[in-house]
């Protein structure tokens, strides 16, 4: 077979694949509404305000709620020292200038 | 027919180092023969030889070309001579592809790729049919007994097999005129007379042929027709076979 | 016809100059494969979450006062409900007991809360991933440590469903009297307070009115608490940095050996090309092809199996990253929330320099005249 043929046929199967995943992506966004009220009802009823994706450290679990203060209630000379500090920075609501 | 008229070409015009490598050359070459353009090196044969094939324009002076070489040509009246040198570069290269075939003296063939590929390669741009395009390459390596050699890379090849497969990439679009730049300078007496062998089968098929070459293996040869004598880009001489 | 017939020949002596250093423009094309594929990765998965996120926490508290004392979060006395009762526009005000509690045995952190209808009194409800960490079910006990040292046993008698995970794995729901017993919390305080405005859009004034009443409290509004996930995964937080980065400069070394300029022998190839008829535009679409071969087919593998992996996988290539030191990390799968403009961008960054560095450096070469390998 010739190269190109080759290599046609590897791009046609990638964009076949592209496509029925983009199919997929859609078809999941559009059935996530069950899963999602789930969570959001939980949410609700619970009053919770953050996602349990960091459950090391207090200002990671409850990002929403830490301040600049909370790293050092840990470790006084609290350079980062929790994993998670590396990947989630403060919340934009502290970066901003307080109004006074 | 070739027509060459007051050919000049001169190189890096207007620096220090500006060169007249061809001047004041005319020159008319007829179909179905064999011409043999001698000279020592510096003649000016190479420079010649490019751009009788359009592969250089020349400086000033003008090239006509008719006949079957010309057969096939999209914007050439049939029958009147078209002049070439004016021509934009992309039809100048269309008539070199279909027209002219090129042997160089270091055969220069693409190495890491196969013999077939190689032969093939002159007529990729020309978005030809691919199968019957790769039937004409194996046909002409058969013609040259290379069958065994398709899928081999240029590397593995002997010096004969080498040269055999220059002149198969040479005759891919079946020009109607072949052009070698010294073609025996790095072969053996007995791969440059089979050389002269091929000229021969060349010719008898109606190709014209124009070799540059000053090996004596070539202009002494019974089948060529005229030789042309250069000497500091100028023609100083000329016999004619008959 | 013909002029696709020509570009398909052009790929075909594309790729066989390519298959000539065989081992090299694998490897090249499996390194920008993965680099494609981390990416592509990080890239699904952070916008997926923030999706995710901006969804689920669309109900989270209006309003959540906590109280600050000597920069440490501290409780909230109950006095304060009546005077942020009294603020115009204040529909509900209501305080909540919750907080962390460290289990030594599995080494996990666990967030006890109390809410209306919890357990009954000795009766825990878990999330799940409590229950991975403790390697128990429903029915089992698991006895807390107290803040005097001793142990209270409960039972578990429910748990809140795995589709929930992502925001209930760690929680641990519980009776006020026990939260009492588990935690020295002092009559009349609360861990903080939670509020219903009537019109949302006087959140922010509110607030400011309840820092003004009470300096040392600390008001965080529902949009702030929508806007802390909108920017997490920001390529500026540290590690996100740190793989753009190394992204970045894979890229620029894929680029610059091309870039670089063709060496003698390329450059001679070009010569014999030309010279044995092809024009100076074929040489460029066959360096085009050359650079579009390795980029697209590495782009392509890169964002499936990127897909893949965030989508089908759960993206456990990056768990032990997520997962930190944390000995509880949510199982949960994601929702395809991708981003189109992501991918495109993603994309462009990636074929794009790759196929130019390959053909500017061509372009003087490939103008060489034909007639150069002769002399």
């Amino acid at each position: 077979m010739r190269k190109s043929s080759v290599f046609f046929i590897y791009l046609a199967v990638n964009l076949a694949l592209l496509l029925l995943l983009s199919i997929h992506a859609l078809i999941a966004v559009k059935d996530s509404g069950a899963g999602l009220s789930v969570k959001s009802d939980l949410v609700k009823r619970l009053g919770l305000a953050d996602l349990c994706l960091f459950s090391e450290a207090r200002y990671a679990r409850h990002l929403s709620l830490s301040d600049f203060n909370t790293p050092f209630q840990d470790h006084p000379m609290s350079l980062e020292h929790f994993p998670s500090g590396s990947m989630v920075g403060p919340p934009d609501h502290l970066k901003r200038k307080a109004v006074r | 027919m070739i027509e060459l008229t007051d050919i000049k070409k001169v190189f890096n015009a207007g620096r220090p180092n500006e060169f007249t490598a061809v001047e004041e050359v005319s020159l008319s070459l007829d179909s179905g023969k064999v011409t043999v353009l001698k000279g020592p090196s510096g003649s000016g044969k190479t420079t010649l030889l490019g751009i009788i094939g359009c592969m250089a324009r020349p400086t000033s002076g003008r090239i006509h070309l008719t006949g079957p070489l010309m057969q096939g040509m999209a914007f050439a009246p049939k029958g009147a001579p078209a002049e070439v040198t004016s021509l934009p570069e992309r039809f100048l290269t269309e008539i070199r592809r279909r027209a002219f075939g090129f042997i160089f003296q270091q055969f220069n063939l693409i190495r890491g790729i196969t013999v077939l590929e190689n032969v093939m390669l002159p007529a990729y741009p020309m978005g030809d049919d691919f199968k019957s395009l790769r039937e004409r390459a194996t046909r002409i390596l058969k013609d040259f007994n290379l069958s065994g050699k398709l899928s081999s890379r240029i590397e593995w090849l002997s010096g004969g097999e080498a040269q055999r497969v220059a002149i198969s990439r040479a005759l891919i679009n079946d020009p109607a005129v072949i052009i070698a730049d010294e073609p025996t300078a790095h072969l053996d007496t007995k791969l440059s007379a089979e050389f002269m062998d091929i000229v021969k089968r060349l010719k008898g098929e109606g190709k014209t042929v124009i070799i540059a070459s000053h090996d004596p293996i070539v202009f002494d040869s019974p089948i060529i027709d005229r030789v042309v004598e250069m000497r500091d880009g100028r023609i100083s001489g000329e016999h004619i076979r008959s | 016809m013909g002029r696709l017939d020509k570009q398909r020949n052009i790929i075909d002596f594309t790729l066989s100059s390519l298959m000539r250093r065989k081992a090299r423009n694998i490897a090249l094309m499996l390194v920008y494969t993965l680099v494609v594929f981390v990416l592509a990765s990080v890239m699904f998965f952070a916008q997926a979450i923030k999706k995710e996120a901006s969804i689920i926490l669309k109900d989270s508290p209006e309003i959540i006062v906590q109280r600050l004392v000597a920069g440490r979060q501290a409780l909230v006395p109950e006095d304060y409900i009546e005077g942020i009762g009294k603020i115009r526009g204040v529909q509900s005000v209501a305080g909540r007991y919750w907080g962390y509690y460290f289990d030594p045995v599995a080494g996990a952190n666990f967030t006890l809360m109390v809410t209306d209808n919890g357990p009954a009194i000795g009766k825990i409800r878990v999330g799940k991933g409590v229950l991975r960490s403790i390697r128990a079910s429903e029915g089992d006990i698991l006895p807390l440590k107290n803040y005097v040292g001793e142990w209270i046993v409960f039972r578990i008698d429910g748990s809140l469903s795995s589709e929930s995970e992502l925001v209930s794995s760690d929680l641990i729901m519980i009776s006020e009297n026990d939260f009492r017993k588990v935690f020295d919390m002092p009559k009349g305080h609360y861990t903080d307070l939670v509020l219903d405005v009537r019109n949302s859009r006087e959140r922010a004034v509110i607030a400011q009115k309840i820092k003004d009443i009470y300096p040392d409290t600390r008001p965080i509004i529902r949009d702030e608490i929508l806007r802390t996930y909108d920017s997490i995964f920001n390529w500026r937080s540290g590690i996100l940095l740190v793989i753009m980065s190394a992204a970045l400069l894979a890229f620029i070394i894929f680029a610059w050996d091309k870039a670089s300029g063709l060496s003698a022998e390329e450059k001679k190839e070009i010569g014999i090309l030309k010279a044995i008829g092809w024009e100076t535009s074929d040489i460029i679409f066959m360096k085009f092809w050359e650079g579009a071969v390795i980029s697209l087919s590495s782009f392509m593998a890169g964002i499936i199996l990127a897909y893949y992996h965030v989508f089908f996988a759960s993206s456990s290539l990056f768990e032990p990253v997520l997962k930190g030191w944390s000995v509880l990390y949510p199982d949960f799968r994601l929702t395809p929330f991708i981003d189109g403009a992501q991918v495109t961008t993603l994309f462009f960054l990636t074929v794009l320099p790759y196929t130019v560095a390959t053909i500017v450096p061509s372009w003087r070469a490939a103008t060489v005249d034909p007639d150069s390998v002769m002399r």
